[in-house]
């Protein structure tokens, strides 16, 4: 892969993730459990989105084949993406929906804290704009991560499943891929290696404060970097490209 | 067990130097949790600079049946009113 090859794909990888799993969470849009959570899930949900649109922009200009970021969202195929695994799970109840959010998050932030200081000014000036929002996503999802491990017996029985079921996708995130290795050492992309620890110790704080039991495990699912990805994506991609596939070109 | 969980009231300051204003209210189980629903659910329009959260149960309510004896009475008392002279047009929120 040629310098621009690699800077395009590696845009898709920090654009993916957080387009599936804003998509994750539009499905909720007039189904959360209250009032109040669903307007909180949804509002994160743009926000991921908005951040999204700016990684694509950037992407379809890098990439200079007189394409936007809508081709580049709506018209690529599974094996494709870049997102991980994570983000793909189902809306199984609010626990599930909640860890899947509390891992994202507790590595977002610390992900945008160190492209920040990408040579990429581009990269650099994103991630800049997004940490506000991610810094409160971070919150909001971590405090409901302590309130249902440490609140009623049911909630803590429903996190601790959540947890249980979400661990094996949890690694994934702090992973290194061969791409973000070569962008990392072009100064452009964020050291994983750095960040791993931080995105461990960060987790296992909130998880002993929600006093639930951190599983054993430390072997987890991969493949979502490099376009190998769970019998969810195709589902979530029918879903999220259905205007752009049955009425093509189509604009609001 | 309850099922709902208790009532809040929020108070929204649009800008420094305003006072805050009743925006409505919303459930949550705790003060610190009324206050992320009140940052999500009234000031996702940029209505807001900072909010207060109280619990619904510790407002008293005036009785509408005294409103007679409560409020009437100044209504025939214009002299009360600032209305007699004018307000310099630099001075705003009054």
């Amino acid at each position: 892969m040629n310098d621009q090859q690699a800077l395009y794909q590696y845009l898709l990888l920090l654009g993916d993730s957080p387009m599936i799993l804003g998509h994750r969470l539009s499905e909720l849009c007039g189904h959360g459990p209250s009032l109040e959570t669903d307007i909180a899930l949804t509002n994160i949900s743009l926000d991921l989105f908005g951040q999204v649109r700016n990684y694509f922009q950037y992407a379809a200009k890098v990439q200079a084949e007189g394409k936007s970021e809508d081709d580049i969202a709506f018209l690529r195929l599974a094996h494709e993406h870049r997102n991980v695994l994570l983000t793909e799970q189902p809306n199984t109840d609010f626990a599930h929906v909640i860890g899947r959010q509390m891992f994202f998050d507790t590595f977002h932030q610390l992900l945008l804290e160190a492209l920040r200081d990408s040579k990429d000014e581009q990269i650099a000036a994103i991630a800049h704009k997004s940490l506000k929002e991610v810094k409160y996503h971070t919150r909001f999802s971590s405090e409901w991560v302590k309130r249902l491990g440490d609140g009623t017996a049911e909630s803590h029985r429903r996190m601790q499943d959540a947890l249980d079921h979400l661990w094996p996708y949890a690694g994934e995130l702090v992973q290194e891929s061969p791409l973000e290795k070569q962008m990392k050492q072009q100064g452009i992309g964020a050291d994983l290696e750095q960040i791993r620890p931080l995105y461990w110790e960060r987790v296992n704080a909130i998880l002993r404060e929600a006093t639930l039991e951190v599983p054993e495990n430390s072997w987890f699912q991969a493949g979502g970097k490099k376009g190998i990805h769970t019998e969810h994506l195709g589902y979530i991609l029918s879903d999220l490209q259905y205007m752009q596939r049955a009425y093509p070109n189509m604009s609001w | 067990m309850k099922k709902q969980w208790p009532l809040w009231e929020i108070f929204i300051r649009s800008k420094n130097g305003l006072e805050h204003r009743h925006v409505g209210s919303l459930h949550a189980a705790d003060a610190k949790m009324a206050m992320e629903n009140a940052r999500d659910v009234y000031t996702r329009r940029q209505e807001g600079v900072s909010i207060w959260v109280v619990p619904s149960k510790h407002i008293t309510a005036s009785n509408p049946d005294e409103s007679g004896e409560l409020f009437e009475p100044s209504m025939d008392k214009a002299y009360r009113h600032p209305t007699f002279y004018d307000l310099p047009d630099e001075l705003k929120h009054m």
